[in-house]
């Protein structure tokens, strides 16, 4: 109980003071899964909405592999990214490995089935309800698909930020590919786990903490958008 | 199995009969082990109100879905002009999580509207169902008789030829239905075709020019109205008026 509540002071007191060591890993570790799951996001709705509307024979087989990577490790991830961008793999003359840049491929291939998988489902229910009527008045299927993500946007931007929180919390892809240096690849999540590994449980809970209030900030934010936008449309009755 | 009656034949031999937008022939769906429909055979002409009528499961929106050509089946389905616009309306109306403008805008890009007149061809459409004050609303905050004007709304702005309709007032409140059969009338005094599935036989009988029975997928009459209910020797639809007019007529 002592340790927890030093690690809540500690937390507080690394907030209040701005450490610029802290907001550094901060900004890297929001930056990096931002970046992740706005690539993820973008292959990602497309390709459940098309699944949503796609038939051709595999079709199933497909749907129960993307869905049974929702369980992807993180290790596998960092692994099979590192085995491609390490110097003597496929891509290793692009020479990014220990870069972000290699942090947001593994952390995409990581977040990519969840937002396909969700979306996929998301649109699947909604075609159930209204895809005659739009395929009535002209729509074709993908258009149908597409339309559907519109219609549950608000349902798409809780998909979107379970993608964020499973990329902003993950410790072992970015550990793998980023190497953890300090003031480069550095992420809260590394910076947690290299904490512990020292034995500075207090400030490696700490940090936990700090990356909750920033994922809860986020939410708040979007929670409030999404509300606000809802009170603006009920208030033109 | 299709006999279209002598209805409005005098007009026709003068100005000739209206052409025929939709014919089946022998028509058939089957759903796994189910026949929904079989052989069906009829055609639907220009300006032509045709009420759907049968019990529960008799094929009704099979019908309606196979006219609209949203089904496989076997037979012959022929469409005279395949760029004629048609649409149809569903029982419970599905409207995306947008305003009511938003709505109309989407249903005239689908149907390949120009940009420049959609604003006015929405407006005229809301302005014809009594919506256009609630514009800005969103749809899915609309009661379900307004939700099913916007249906009808977005169905009227892309200006089918022929408009398929699944029970269209059959989960209203008796004001909604008035208005919903107001913005019916309205579109059917204009000349646009409708087809209409209903259970409500008092509905059928104020609307509609001409009435199909159907029984088990099957085709069993298809008459002009007047004749279809003025008619009490056809066996089958006789027992279904017995049965329904009591309450459903009105």
């Amino acid at each position: 109980m002592g340790d927890f509540s030093q690690s809540v002071a500690t937390a507080v007191e690394l907030i209040r003071h701005a450490d610029a060591a802290l907001l550094r890993t901060v900004l890297l570790s929001l930056g990096v899964s931002g970046a992740a799951c706005a690539f993820a996001g973008v292959f990602g709705l497309l390709g459940g909405a098309w699944l949503a509307v796609a038939r051709f024979p595999g079709h199933r087989l497909l749907v129960l592999l993307l869905n049974t990577l929702l369980a992807l490790p993180s290790v596998v991830v960092g692994l099979t990214v590192y085995l491609l961008l390490t110097r003597s793999g496929p891509l290793g003359s692009w020479g990014i490995l220990f870069t972000p840049a290699a942090m947001v491929i593994a952390q995409t291939l990581l977040v990519l089935p969840i937002v396909a998988a969700l979306s996929r489902q998301l649109v699947a229910d909604s075609l159930r309800d209204g895809g005659d009527q739009l395929r009535s008045m002209g729509a074709g299927p993908l258009t149908c698909a597409l339309l559907m993500l519109l219609h549950d946007r608000w349902a798409v931007v809780t998909v979107l930020l379970t993608a964020f929180g499973r990329a902003v919390s993950e410790v072992g892809a970015v550990m793998i590919v980023g190497g953890n240096i300090d003031g480069v690849t550095r992420v809260m999540t590394t910076a947690i786990a290299l904490e512990t590994s020292k034995g500075d449980l207090p400030l490696a809970m700490a940090l936990g903490l700090v990356l909750l209030a920033v994922v809860g900030v986020i939410n708040l934010g979007i929670g409030l958008v999404s509300r606000g936008q809802g009170s603006a449309l009920a208030g033109v009755r | 199995m299709s006999d279209h009656g002598d209805h409005g034949e005098h007009a026709d031999a003068l100005a000739g009969p209206p052409p025929v937008l939709v014919r089946l022939r022998d028509a058939s769906v089957r759903f796994g082990a189910v026949q929904a429909l079989q052989h069906v055979s009829l055609d639907v002409s220009a300006g032509e109100f045709i009420a759907l009528v049968g019990a529960n499961g008799s094929g009704k929106t099979t019908l309606l879905r196979l006219l609209h050509g949203m089904l496989a089946h076997g037979g012959g389905r022929h469409v005279a002009d395949v760029s004629a616009t048609q649409v149809m309306v569903f029982q419970k109306p599905f409207v995306l999580r947008l305003s009511v403008w938003n709505n109309l805008q989407i249903a005239l890009w689908l149907a390949g509207v120009p940009r420049a007149e959609r604003s006015a061809r929405a407006e005229q459409a809301l302005r014809r169902v009594g919506l256009l004050d609630l514009r800005q609303r969103p749809a899915r905050a609309l009661s379900g008789g307004q939700q099913q004007r916007l249906a009808l709304a977005r169905a009227w702005a892309v200006q089918p030829r022929l408009l398929f309709l699944d029970e269209p007032t059959a989960s209203l409140d008796p004001s909604a239905k008035k208005e919903v059969e107001a913005v019916l009338e309205g579109f059917a005094a204009d000349g646009m075709t409708l087809v209409m599935s209903t259970h409500n036989l008092g509905q059928a009988k104020r609307m509609a020019g001409r009435v199909i029975y159907l029984e088990q997928g099957t085709v069993m009459l298809d008459q002009p109205t007047a004749l279809f209910f003025s008619d009490r020797g056809a066996g089958a639809a006789a027992q279904f008026l017995k049965g329904e007019q009591r309450w459903a007529l009105g």
